[in-house]
This record gives C-alpha cells, structure tokens and sequence, in this order.
C-alpha cells in the first residue's frame, strides 16, 4: 500500500519538475546561475532563500525539485530491490535512477555549456522518458494492474494504434522541444492560421519546424481519436482502459487549448510550461494504455506476480528465496 | 522483454558514463586567453594625425523611454527607475550610445594594444556605460556595484561566450577578447531588463556618441576612411571621410525612427 502510493508521489512529482523545468526555459532564465552544482558558490541547499531574485528563482528552484526528484527516484529504486518480486519491476526502478542522473548531469552540462540545443533537447527529452518510467512503476504497482492480469486485453489493432499513438506524441514533443530551444516560437504569430494562410506562405528553419509541430499536433489529435474511439467502440465496459482513454481526450482539449494561447498571448511563461507539462501528461495517459493494451504480453514477463507485491492472492515469488520483501507474497487470479 | 530491458539498462549506464565524462570536460573549460600581443608596425606620426568629428541625429518622433519594471528584485526595485535605452535622443535631436568607428582603410596597420582596462559596470541594475569600445587583447573589467546577484553573460559570434557570477558588491571579472567583432551582446540572466555592447577592434579609432550625439576619432593618420555608425535598434551606417594632415573632417549621420 505504501511503495503504490509512493509510487503515484513520485509521478507527481516528476510532472511538477517538468513544469519547473519549463519555467525556466519560458522566462529565458536557464543561465542566471552561472554555475553548476553550486549556486553562486553556494552548496546547492544552503543558498540564500532571499537570494532567489530575478531568474535565480526558476532556475534555483528547478536545481532543488530536480535534486529532490533525484532522492525520491533512488528511495524508489531501493524499495523496488527490497520488495519487489518482479525482476524487471526492479530494473525499471534501476533504470529510472540511471536515468534521472543523467538528466542532472545533462542539466549541468547545458548550464556549463552555454545551453548548447542538441543537450537542451536532449534534458527536455529524457525528462518526458524519466516521467513515462515513474509512470510506468506506478502502473506496474497498481491494485488495477495485478487485477486486470487475469483478463488481459487481446486486442492487436489497439496494440498498434496505442504504441504509433505514444511514438507520434513523443515525436511530437521532441519537436516541440526543438522549437523552444531554437526559439522559434513565434515563428508563425498567428493561430490557427500561419500568416493569415493554410500554409505558410515563407519559410526558413524556424516557420518550418514551428509548422511541423502544428502539423504533428493534427496526426497525434488524429491518432489519439482514433485510439480513444477504438476504446469507446469495442472495450467501453474495461474501466482500465476507457478512464486513460477518457483523460487522454480531456488533456488534448487542454494541450491544443494551450498551444494556441502560447502562440496568442506570445509565449506568455505560465501558459507556456503548462503547455510543457500538460503534453508530458498527454504522453504518459497515452504510456498507460499501452501499457494496459500489452498487458498480456507483459504477463509472460511475471506480471502475475504483481498481485504478489499488493497483497492480492498467493503465487511463488519469481525468486526462489525472497530477497528482502515480504514474507509469503500472495497472488491469485485477481480480476476474475 | 527481459533482454530488451537489459539492453536498455545497459545503454542507460552507458549514458551516464558519457554524461559524466562530458561533465568533467565542461568544468575543465577555461576562460577565453589573451592572445599574444603583436608587434606594432606602421605606428601613427603623431606630427600628421588628423581626426574626424561628427554628429548623429534621430529623425522623426523617438519612441517614448519607458519605465522598467524591476520588482522580481527586491534590491533593484528600490533603485532609481530605470528606463528603457534602446532608443536615446538628447538635445538637438542627437542620438546616444551610437558605436562610430573606423570600418577600413587602415591598412595593414598594428596598433599597441592599451594595458588600461575598460570599466563595465553593473550598477543600480544596468549596465554602466550601455555601449562602449574596446581593443582585442585590451583588459576590459567587469564589475558588480550592486548589493544583489548579477551575472554577466557575453553573447558573442566571432568570440568565445562567457557567463560569470558577479555575487558580492565590488567583485571584478577581468576579461580579453580575441577576435575584433562589432558588437558583443552582454546581459544579465537574472535581471531581463540589462543589456550592453561592446565593440571590440583591432585599432583604437572608435568612440560612442554622447547624450548630444556628438562623437570624435582623434589621432587618425591622413588617409581615406570607412567610416560605420551602429545603433543597437537602427541599424548601421557607413560613410566614406577622408582626412589630409593635421585635418579634422567633421561627418554626419541621420538615423530615421
């Protein structure tokens, strides 16, 4: 009960950094702390509060949720190895801690490097990985995973369409980082027009990949109704699989909502890291169904064993002799 | 899956090795080095040296200086409001903080570069002067006479970028250029507002218009000139001057808003 609650802390979490993590792009204030690890000399956790002033703010704080995320990522990777049944539920948590660390080595080197943009798009892009393998533990250690084991999903076309569905809205956000970090934000001024035009009617880098994100807005739009309506039309009684469904459509709304005040309101820096979260949210809604879509194939790895860890029913430990989790780890059928 | 997933843990930890060896070799980047001084040829007689003075003007109605909001700092918000210096117009319509140099026409000159460095200052949250000049290899310091925390970030093209923390009142960052580039961008990232140019060149001919938009290049050898007027909003201006001995030409530049 307490490591599926963790779990879902540290999801949270994680979302709360990468909001963190857009501010300080929006408000162009990735270099107001010239230094890294420390803070204007200062031990990273022993700076000034009253110092935090102008774009110290984001950044310093963006440096504490991120080491605070770190810490949390390691107590989960820990508990996993101390608790969990499944081997390759441990070595999600493993990889999420290597993962993590990488992201604040990567952050230190863009802020020592000038934020050169191959490194800023790759923060961007391994924080939306670091995110889907929080999101993905919390799934794994669900009541709703354990219970769902015993009727998997036997669905192929919604395996397809999910796993194109994530790809394109994790292509989508790469692209969206593109443009941040080659400041080609405004490239196109208007919306939902380009120019008062379909189609701009000049190029250069920037309109091109600001275009490219507009245009990978409409496939994921399109990919997403396509998978929230296969959901609705042929498994409407599967909970599991109608609320991510139903939340995907709802954040959607919401990040195209925000993608137009972004541009109409000139990046103003709220709307714009909202819009940074809220897609990472989209992409972890569309990680889950997928996930719950795969289901039966992730069985064959121990998803069985989940139940084991929650307390469900009864079934062998993966590990002949338990290492370091509860004694007689249960599990049956679950769902059935 | 259970090979795939080793497989991704395996890159994983090959990425943070990578990451921490990328780490090592960022902190172990240096500040850009002074390049070595050259030999001074073909020096300036200074029984013939001329000058070229001169006026820039704006014409047409300057935009209103606008008051600057600094209150994401306490400390700066309590300094006397600073207002926009983009566009600067004194009296006789003269326009401020225009960089004028001379473009070409010296020829394979080498001047001596001055071991006198040139002050920038980050004072009642701005930079202090706006616009200024500079020589490569001349000493140009950059200090903090705040009681907050400034940084001071270059933005160059030509030179090596730099961003340095300015965090105690009266702390000094001394800093050469390299390579001669008109302009060179600063700010501060934790105060949006600060901005400053430096022009750095290979010669000493170059100086910015006063609040009266008056300017003068003193100790020009006789010679025929390309003259070059930068404003950070208005663009350049070039002009051809040419100066006999001991003759001042006056020149005038007119930037349309």
């Amino acid at each position: 009960m307490a490591l599926r609650l963790y779990t879902r802390f540290v999801a949270f979490s994680t979302a709360v950094l990468i909001f963190a993590g857009g501010l300080v792009t929006s408000t162009g204030s990735g270099l107001s702390v010239p230094d890294w690890p420390n803070t204007y000399g200062w031990f990273m956790f022993t700076f000034p509060l009253e110092k935090m002033v102008g774009g110290i703010r984001y950044e310093h704080s963006h440096r504490l949720i991120a080491s605070t995320v770190g810490f949390l990522i390691l107590v989960l990777a820990v508990w996993l190895w101390r608790v969990e049944p499944r081997r390759w539920v441990r070595r999600l948590g493993y990889i999420a801690l290597a993962a993590v660390i990488t992201q604040g080595l990567l952050g230190g080197i863009t802020v020592l490097w000038y934020l050169p943009d191959p490194i800023s798009i790759a923060h961007a892009g391994l924080a939306q990985i670091v995110f889907c393998l929080t999101t993905a533990i919390a799934l794994f250690t669900s009541r709703s995973w354990a219970s769902a084991a015993s009727q998997p999903v036997d669905d192929s076309m919604l395996r397809r369409l999910t796993v194109v569905t994530t790809a394109w809205i994790y292509v989508q956000i790469l692209i969206g980082a593109v443009m941040r970090h080659t400041d080609a934000g405004l490239a196109i001024p208007d919306f939902p027009l380009a120019f008062g035009q379909l189609i701009p009617p000049q190029w250069d880098p920037k309109i091109a990949i600001h275009f490219a994100h507009r245009v990978g807005a409409l496939v994921a739009s399109a990919l997403i109704l396509a998978t929230a309506g296969h959901v609705f039309y042929h498994h409407r009684r599967d909970g599991a699989l109608v609320r991510p469904s139903a939340l995907l459509l709802l954040l959607l709304a919401a990040q195209i909502t925000l993608g137009a005040l972004t541009v109409l309101t000139a990046r103003h820096y709220v709307i714009n890291s909202l819009h940074v979260v809220t897609g990472a949210s989209v992409l972890v809604t569309s990680l889950v169904l997928t996930l719950r879509a795969h289901q039966s194939r992730l069985g064959a790895l121990g998803a069985g064993t989940a139940a084991a860890s929650i307390g469900v029913g009864r079934v062998p430990p993966e590990r002949g002799a338990f290492e370091g989790g509860p004694a007689g780890p249960t599990r049956t059928g679950a769902r059935a | 899956m259970r090979s795939r997933l080793h497989r991704l843990f395996t890159g994983g930890t090959l990425a943070l090795t990578a990451a921490a060896a990328l780490t090592v070799a960022a902190c172990g980047r240096s500040d850009e080095a002074p390049p070595p001084p050259a030999a001074v040829s073909n020096p300036v007689d200074p029984a013939t040296a001329g000058a070229i003075t001169g006026l820039v003007t704006f014409e047409g109605t300057p935009p209103a200086s606008e008051p600057i909001s600094m209150d994401s700092d306490p400390y700066c918000e309590k300094q006397p409001q600073n207002r926009t210096e983009t566009v600067v117009v004194g009296e006789g319509s003269g326009l401020q903080n225009v960089f004028v140099y001379v473009k070409d026409g010296l020829g394979d000159r080498v001047f001596p570069v001055p071991s006198t460095a040139v002050v920038l200052d980050q004072k009642g949250c701005r930079y202090v002067p706006h616009v200024l000049g500079i020589q490569v290899g001349q000493p140009l310091e950059l200090r903090s006479s705040d009681n907050t925390l400034h940084n001071i970030h270059a933005v160059p093209q030509q030179n090596r970028e730099f961003n340095r923390a300015l965090q105690l009142t009266g702390m000094k960052h001394t800093h050469t250029f390299s390579t001669k580039e008109v302009m060179v961008p600063f700010k501060c990232d934790v105060h949006k507002w600060m901005s400053a140019y430096v022009g750095v060149l290979d010669h000493p001919f170059h100086a910015v218009t006063t609040g009266n938009g008056r300017f003068e290049l003193k100790g020009l050898p006789p010679g025929t000139y390309t003259i070059e007027a930068w404003h950070e909003k208005l663009g350049t201006q070039t002009q051809m001057v040419t100066i006999g001995e001991k003759q001042t030409s006056d020149v005038a530049f007119t930037f349309k808003g």
